[in-house]
Order: structure tokens, then C-alpha cells, then sequence
């Protein structure tokens, strides 16, 4: 059990800082899927470097992770605070449609500045839709669920309507490097959302902000008597969501050199609260863990590539991915952990994997 | 205490039907707590009988094995003579045990009949027959004197009649025994009598109606009979004649009266001193409807200042509306002489108030954060998330009011919620301390927690007002308000009676009977 999980070295300071206990489990569920793809393909773990770029597995899952980990990151923000936002599948899809339809219909479509252009474009309108969700919710006090399904449902309308109901292509260099592009052997996604997570945890930890979102969430009448003003910190969480959500649009539209307005980030939302909550944040609000978050959305990634290594027939693949996250979800659960172990102690007191897993406890923390 | 086994001297309005409700030696345990230990009591049909006591004498436990919420430990319930155990709520309104709880719990969206028939709709074909559902409640409503729209939704009416709909659906399901705890928490005076006249008229019918309520004016009006719990355990068993406000309270809070330890002279000496001068903060008409009539109060640097009264007597709302933790419909408050509003609590805080909730759990700590985060809240929330305080700073800090407090465990990255009562409190008071506040609004800040963190608390609170704090110091434990207070203001129904000055003739009696008769006497 001496291997690490190929992660960003962030990550690993956020988790030591949190203590290790937070994360251990992800940190385990991750590990087993990891190794259980090695059985099926044997070179799964080897990373080449080919024509200057990396390419491997594991490269690939950080690759394709990287928009559901920013998603995921927005997301945890808003958990941490009592809300959900199911909008973020459909800001990606808006992001896309409005970066690919100005890239596509201006002059010069190669050129740097168009694509900066495009992408100040996405992320101006992302806050635009970030402030409308943080609005109803804490100005009209809307139930967070309800705030953001109008945009969910309707967002997807209004990209459709930017794209004129087709799929926008665009050939620009500069725009592919976003989603699809290497910088210095690595993909600049992976780069990029590193780079974000950093800086968030970094501004949530360095800064009070954690402190104060985490007291929000954990019991905003409390907060409202200690004097913290609850709705600046929730219309931020809500811009800050919309914004990672309008960068993985643009990654996922860069990847693929074309925006549809249909299924561009279809789901992404549901993937992302589940990343969070593999990743130890509770939906009831309170703490939150950045670090439980990446493991967690490259739990659900690695899941979708396992779907690929294991060739499993296309018609089975949700039903497959559903099962292994019942089973994700009840390892992770300490009260069915604790009921398995009591269960295990009456009947046959050997050591079965469950239980075999407590005396790691020490070597994994260290 | 009154055996339950033992016979009872006979009753002195003459000989009365056997009880309709019978409670003997009922013991009930919640994790290792006693709640009620042997209590007892009798209802009479066509009697209102009041059930009273302190916060946490035990009133809701009793109410909720009566009612089969909770089943009994211990002892035995007589229901007509006959030994009845109650699995559910349902058993018991199937036996003639009804409730109608403080919060009324009817579905506002509903019309008034289906509310009272809800459950029991009267069918035609295995369908509503909707026509019947009207009829039948309008019959009963009429049975009891109320004339309403039975097709109007619930909500359309006032509380009032929401509250009467739900005793008539309660009548309806049983006319036997009607349990009302605090019916009467959320009513104005007319509506009050709306519904005692509603209650008199069930009593006359012949149903034995017991009533929950903290409003003595009210057990006197309405009520032929008293029990009284004290501690979980049964305290006595009275007509309501042989009974004054006065002697109703003592039974209440009991004989803990006479074993007062000797107040420390200080606070009275200092009294008169303390409080000439500018107040610190002066609260003049200040009010919220349902909640506290206008009240004036002057607090000054250096004073602690006691609100006593019984729970419910509106301590806690006016204390609130000093923090703006909720915002006052009138009357004006003014902070060294200039006049501000407080309309939230970051308003307060500026102005150098702090408050320390007496719901330590759902208002003070956030749970599931550190000592060491719960400590630095209120200092954070003031400089805001850009401005944060350093690692080092926020450990020096958790550190020194650990250690100046003794909150133990000595670990600031314990959870909070893991702590004690008496530490949690620490950790709500070492929160408002660092923020050096100018006045600090205590509300019950020794209630659930241990002898000596009490007396800590106390010692604390006497040192911050000889260093200048103003202290409003909010309490239902009279010696406490007594031993700390240099004046005492007693509030009475949502209403600021009195206001003592602890010179040495303010003695516990004198408080219960200003909180008794409503002036000082």
C-alpha cells in the first residue's frame, strides 16, 4: 500500500493540513479502482512521453477529469454553504455556445485576442448567471434546489438559442489548447485546474473565507448573531460555482472543436454533488474539503475510464457505474462500516477485507 | 410529595365521579435522566384542570405519556378505572385522549372541514362524499358556538380560530379528555377569551380538559384545579381556591427559597453608585408585537442589570431586540446618549454589544467547527474574510481564553460539540470577551450546566462589571439575578412590571410577589 494515487501535489498539503483521516477513504476507494483497472490492462499505470506530450491512463483520466473537477470545486463551495447548484451543467453549455458561436462567426478566428475575447465573453456571462442564482437565494431567500433549476431547465433553452439549435464548430488553435492542448509535455487542462484548485484553496484557507462559509453552513442562525453577513458570502459561492462551471464549458467545447447546446455538460451537475459528497463534504453544509473533492471527482472519472478498460457492452454502462457507486457510497459510510465490522465480529471473527482495512489506518496517515 | 398509592383526602367540593384519566407513580427515564419520578394525577370529567411547573419540571413528558407520544417507564394509567397502555397517539385518541399542541398543526392550505375531518372523511362509494364533510362540520362547529365558512381554506382565518378549529377537531375525535399545551403562547386578549369560553363550554359538557399554560392570570380565570410538578416529581395536587398567585409560584420554584445563600453585599452597596450618570445604552418604548409590550430600561457602563420572570414572561424578547437579533416595531434605543437603530445584529455589534443566546446549540456555536473557530467568530465576522487573522494569532488567542477560562478539554481543535455544556457556554462567553464588548447580553447563561461552572460564570460576570462592562443579565434562577444584578427588571406576560433596585430590601419573595401580582408591592 506504499503508492500514492496519482494526484496534484496541492492536493496532498490541503489533505495533510485537514489531518489524514478526512481522506483517507477517497483516498482508498480511489486507490482500488485504480488497481483494480491494472488487472484488466497491465500497462494501465505507465506513463510515455511521446512527441513531447505525456500520454498514459492515468494522464487521460486527469485529462477528461479535469472539467468535472472544476465543476465540483464550484460545487463544494455552495454544499459548504446548505445550497446545491443544479444550474452548472447548463452555464457549461451556455460558456461553450458563447465562446464557439463569437470564435466562429468572427474574422479571424485563429487569432489570440478573439479567443480571449470568447473567453471573457463565457466568464462576463457566467457571473451574470452566478449573481441570478445568488440573488434568489439569499436576496429572496428561494430554496437553493428550486434558485437554481430554473436556470438548469432554462439555460439549456438559451444555448440552444445561441447556437440556433446546431452544433457550433470552430478551428482555432489558440481555443484548442484550453481543453485539447500540451504545455511543457502537460495538458494545459490539467495545468489550468490545478492551477484553480490552488487558488481556491488558497483563498478559502489563507483567507477567512472557509471559516466564514463553513459557519454559514454549519448554522446560519448562529452566524447571524455573530454578526456575518450571510448574503454577500452566498451570491459569491453561486458566481464562483457559474464561473468554474463556464471553464469547464470551455474546456469540454475546446476538447471537442465544437459547442452543442444539447449535450455539452449534460449531467455534469449530478456528477459533480456526487464527486463532493465521495469527497467527505456533507449536503447538510458545514465542512467542506477541497482536497476530498479532487479525489473525489477523479474517483467518478476513473469509474467512466474503468467502463472503457473493462469493455463493458455500452447498453450496461450506467447500470455498472450506479452499482460501483452504491458501493462506493457504503464503503465510505462509517455507520454501514460499523455494522458490517459488528456483523463480521459475531458470526466469523477472520479478517475479511473491511475489516482488514482499519490497521492501514496508521500507514496511510504516516 | 404525595404518595399515588396512598388515598387522597376527600375532595372539598363534595363527592366526584370516579376520574375519567388516572396517572399513578409514573416514572419515565430519557438516557439516564429522570424526567418524571412517581407523578400523579387526576382528571375529573366536566373539570379544567391546570397543569404547572417550571421549564423542565417535567409538563411535556407527562403530557406525552398521557397522550402515548412516550410510553411510560413506570406506573400505571387508569382510563375510566381501567388500566390502559398506550403504544401510540392513535391509541390514545382512540380511548378519548386528545391534544391540541402550541403550534397549531393543520394544514393551512386545507378548508376548515376537511381539516377537522381529515383522516375520518365521511364516504359515499368508497369516495369523500364532500356535501356530508361540509355538513358534519358545520354541525360541530355549531355545537360549539363558532360560526365560520366551513369551505374557506384554514388559513384564511386568524390564529385564533385556526387554534379553535383545532380543538374542535379534537372534540370531535374525542369528547373526553382534551389536553391544550399552551394553546394560548401566541393569542391576544380577545382571542384568549374566544377560546375560554370555547374551553368552558366543553367543560359543561362534561369533558375533563387539562391545560398547559406559563400564564398565571389565566389558571386563576379558567382553571377549577391545579397540579404541580417540581424536578419530575409531583409537588402537590389543588383546587384552585385554596391557592394565590403567590403560593402558586412557591410551589413552582419551591423550597429552594429558603435555603438562599446570603447574597454578597457588593452589588447592593455599589447600586446606588452604578447607576446615576449617561446610561451606556437607554431603551425607551422599545417593543415587538407578540413578543414584548413597550419597555424602558437604562443600563450603565459598570452595571449588571437582572431581567427576572418566569419563562414566557418575555425575557428573552426583550433582551433580543437590545442585540437586534430581532428588530423592534417601536420605541427607540440610544447608545451613550446618541440614538441608533439596531436592526441587525452587525448593527450591535458595531456599537460594542455582544450576545450570548440561551440556545446555546441552534444560536451560539456552530458544532461541528473547533473551540479555537468557535472562539475567533465574532472578532473574524467583524473584519470580514479579507482581512483574516493569522494561524498564529487565532492559536494565541484560542490559547490565552482556554487557560484565562479554564475550557476544557485544554484543545483548541476539538470540536465544539463534543464539549459540556458549562465549557460550550466558556467557549460562547471567550467568543464575545476577545471582542472587549461595552455591554454583554447574557440570556441564561448557567442554565444545563454544572454547580461549578455556574459559579465561575458568576464570578466572571461580577469581574467584567467591576472592570466597566454593562451586563444584562437574563436568568429565571432568582438567587442568581439576586446575587450579581444592581437592579432587577421583572417582566410578567410579555410585559416589563417592575423595576427593583438590589439596595438590600429586594428579597426573592419580594420579586415573586411583583412577578405574582404584576406591581411591587
Amino acid at each position: 500500500m506504499t503508492h500514492q494515487p496519482p494526484r496534484p501535489g496541492p492536493v496532498a498539503a490541503i489533505g495533510r493540513r485537514l489531518g489524514g483521516h478526512h481522506l483517507l477513504w477517497p483516498t482508498l476507494t480511489l486507490l482500488a479502482l485504480l488497481l483494480g483497472n491494472v488487472a484488466f490492462q497491465h500497462d494501465f499505470f505507465s506513463v510515455r512521453v511521446r512527441d513531447g506530450h505525456l500520454y498514459g491512463s492515468l494522464v487521460d483520466i486527469l485529462q477528461f477529469g479535469a472539467p468535472l473537477t472544476l465543476v465540483a470545486l464550484g460545487m463544494t463551495l455552495v454544499i459548504a454553504t446548505r445550497g446545491i447548484d443544479l444550474s452548472v451543467g447548463a452555464t457549461v453549455a451556455i460558456a461553450a455556445a458563447l465562446a464557439c458561436g463569437h470564435i466562429s462567426t468572427s474574422a479571424r478566428p485563429g487569432s489570440v485576442t478573439t479567443v480571449l475575447t470568447a473567453v471573457a465573453l463565457a466568464l462576463g456571462v457566467a457571473v451574470v448567471l452566478g449573481l441570478a442564482n445568488g440573488l434568489l437565494v439569499s436576496g429572496l431567500g428561494v430554496q437553493p434546489i428550486v434558485a437554481t433549476l430554473i436556470l438548469m431547465v432554462a439555460g439549456r433553452g438559451v444555448a440552444q438559442l445561441i447556437t440556433g439549435g446546431q452544433i457550433v464548430t470552430v478551428t482555432s488553435a489558440p481555443y484548442k489548447m484550453i481543453g485539447g492542448g500540451y504545455w511543457l509535455t502537460f495538458p494545459f487542462a490539467v495545468l489550468l485546474a490545478t492551477a484553480l484548485v490552488v487558488l481556491t484553496a488558497l483563498l478559502t484557507r489563507r483567507t477567512a473565507l472557509g471559516l466564514l462559509i463553513e459557519s454559514v453552513g454549519g448554522n446560519p442562525a448562529a452566524s447571524r448573531l455573530v454578526g456575518i453577513r450571510a448574503g454577500g458570502l452566498l451570491a459569491l459561492v453561486y458566481v464562483f460555482s457559474a464561473l468554474c462551471a463556464a471553464v469547464a464549458g470551455l474546456m469540454i467545447s475546446s476538447n471537442v472543436s465544437s459547442a452543442d447546446g444539447n449535450n455539452a455538460g449534460l449531467w455534469i451537475e449530478l456528477d459533480a454533488i456526487l464527486a463532493v459528497v465521495v469527497g467527505g463534504t456533507a449536503l447538510t453544509g458545514g465542512r467542506f474539503s477541497i482536497g476530498g473533492t479532487v479525489l473525489g471527482a477523479l474517483i467518478i472519472q476513473t469509474l467512466s475510464t474503468t467502463v472503457y478498460t473493462l469493455g463493458v457492452p455500452p447498453e450496461t454502462t450506467l447500470v455498472f457505474k450506479a452499482f460501483v457507486v452504491v458501493v462506493v457510497c457504503l464503503v465510505q459510510s462509517p455507520v454501514f462500516r460499523a455494522k458490517v465490522l459488528r456483523r463480521r465480529g459475531r458470526t466469523t471473527p477472520r479478517p475479511r477485507s473491511t475489516a482488514d482495512a482499519a490497521p492501514h489506518q496508521q500507514e496511510v496517515r504516516a | 410529595m404525595v404518595s399515588p398509592s396512598t388515598p387522597r383526602p376527600p375532595d372539598p367540593g363534595g363527592p366526584r365521579p370516579r376520574p375519567v384519566l388516572e396517572a399513578r407513580g409514573i416514572h419515565k427515564q430519557f438516557a439516564g435522566t429522570v424526567a418524571l419520578d412517581g407523578v400523579a394525577l387526576r382528571l375529573f370529567p366536566g373539570e379544567v384542570h391546570a397543569l404547572m411547573g417550571e421549564n423542565g419540571a417535567g409538563k411535556s413528558t407527562l403530557i406525552k405519556v398521557l397522550t402515548g407520544v412516550h410510553p411510560a417507564d413506570g406506573g400505571t394509567l387508569l382510563v375510566d378505572g381501567r388500566p390502559q397502555a398506550f403504544a401510540d397517539p392513535l391509541q390514545a385518541q382512540r380511548a378519548g385522549i386528545s391534544t391540541v399542541y402550541q403550534e397549531v398543526n393543520l394544514c393551512p392550505n386545507l378548508s376548515v372541514a376537511e381539516n377537522i375531518l381529515v383522516g375520518r372523511e365521511p364516504r359515499r362509494f368508497g369516495l369523500v362524499d364532500r356535501s356530508a364533510l361540509r355538513r358534519r362540520a358545520a354541525e360541530l362547529l355549531r355545537e360549539l358556538d363558532l360560526d365560520l365558512d366551513v369551505t374557506a381554506p384554514l388559513g384564511s382565518h386568524s390564529l385564533a380560530v385556526q387554534q379553535l378549529v383545532a380543538i374542535a377537531r379534537a372534540v370531535d375525535v374525542s369528547a373526553k379528555v382534551l389536553v391544550l399545551d399552551e394553546p394560548t403562547s401566541s393569542l391576544d386578549r380577545e382571542e384568549v377569551a374566544q377560546l375560554f369560553t370555547l374551553v368552558r363550554r366543553l367543560r359543561d359538557r362534561g369533558a375533563a380538559v387539562l391545560f398547559v399554560t406559563h400564564f398565571l392570570d389565566q389558571v386563576f380565570d379558567l382553571c377549577d384545579r391545579v397540579t404541580v410538578l417540581r424536578n419530575g416529581r409531583l409537588e402537590g395536587e389543588y383546587p384552585i381556591d385554596r391557592l394565590t398567585p403567590m403560593t402558586l409560584v412557591q410551589r413552582m420554584i419551591g423550597g429552594e427559597l429558603a435555603t438562599l445563600d446570603q447574597l454578597s453585599g457588593r452589588a447592593r452597596r455599589e447600586a446606588a453608585a452604578r447607576t446615576t450618570g449617561e446610561p451606556f445604552l437607554r431603551a425607551r418604548r422599545l417593543t415587538r408585537a407578540g413578543a414584548i409590550e413597550p419597555y424602558d430600561l437604562d443600563i450603565h457602563a459598570g452595571e449588571v442589570v437582572g431581567l427576572a420572570g418566569l419563562l414566557g414572561s418575555g425575557r428573552t424578547e426583550a433582551a433580543r431586540l437590545l442585540f437586534g437579533a430581532d428588530s423592534a416595531d417601536g420605541g427607540e434605543v440610544g447608545i451613550e446618549g446618541e440614538k441608533v437603530r439596531l436592526r441587525t445584529p452587525r448593527h450591535a455589534i458595531a456599537r460594542g454589544i455582544a450576545f450570548c443566546s440561551e440556545n446555546r446549540k441552534a444560536e451560539g456555536l456552530v458544532g461541528e467547527l473547533t473551540v479555537r473557530e468557535n472562539i475567533v467568530l465574532a472578532l473574524q465576522a467583524a473584519r470580514g474574510w479579507t482581512r483574516p487573522l493569522t494561524r498564529a494569532k487565532q492559536d494565541e488567542l484560542a490559547r490565552h481564553w482556554i487557560e484565562t477560562l479554564d475550557i476544557r478539554p485544554a484543545d483548541p481543535e476539538a470540536q465544539v460539540r463534543h464539549l459540556s455544556g458549562g465549557n460550550q457556554q466558556k467557549v460562547l462567553l471567550a467568543r464575545w470577551l476577545l471582542t472587549a464588548p461595552r455591554l454583554l447580553i447574557l440570556d441564561e447563561p448557567t442554565r444545563g450546566i454544572d454547580i461549578g461552572a455556574k459559579a465561575e460564570i458568576q464570578k466572571l460576570v461580577a469581574r467584567l462589571a467591576g472592570e466597566g462592562t454593562a451586563v444584562l443579565f437574563v436568568s429565571a434562577e432568582l438567587d442568581e439575578v439576586l446575587r450579581l444584578s444592581h437592579r432587577i427588571a421583572v417582566l410578567r406576560d410579555h410585559r416589563m412590571v417592575a423595576t427593583l433596585t438590589n439596595d438590600g430590601s429586594v428579597t426573592p419573595e419580594r420579586i415573586l410577589t411583583t412577578i405574582a401580582t404584576g406591581a411591587d408591592s
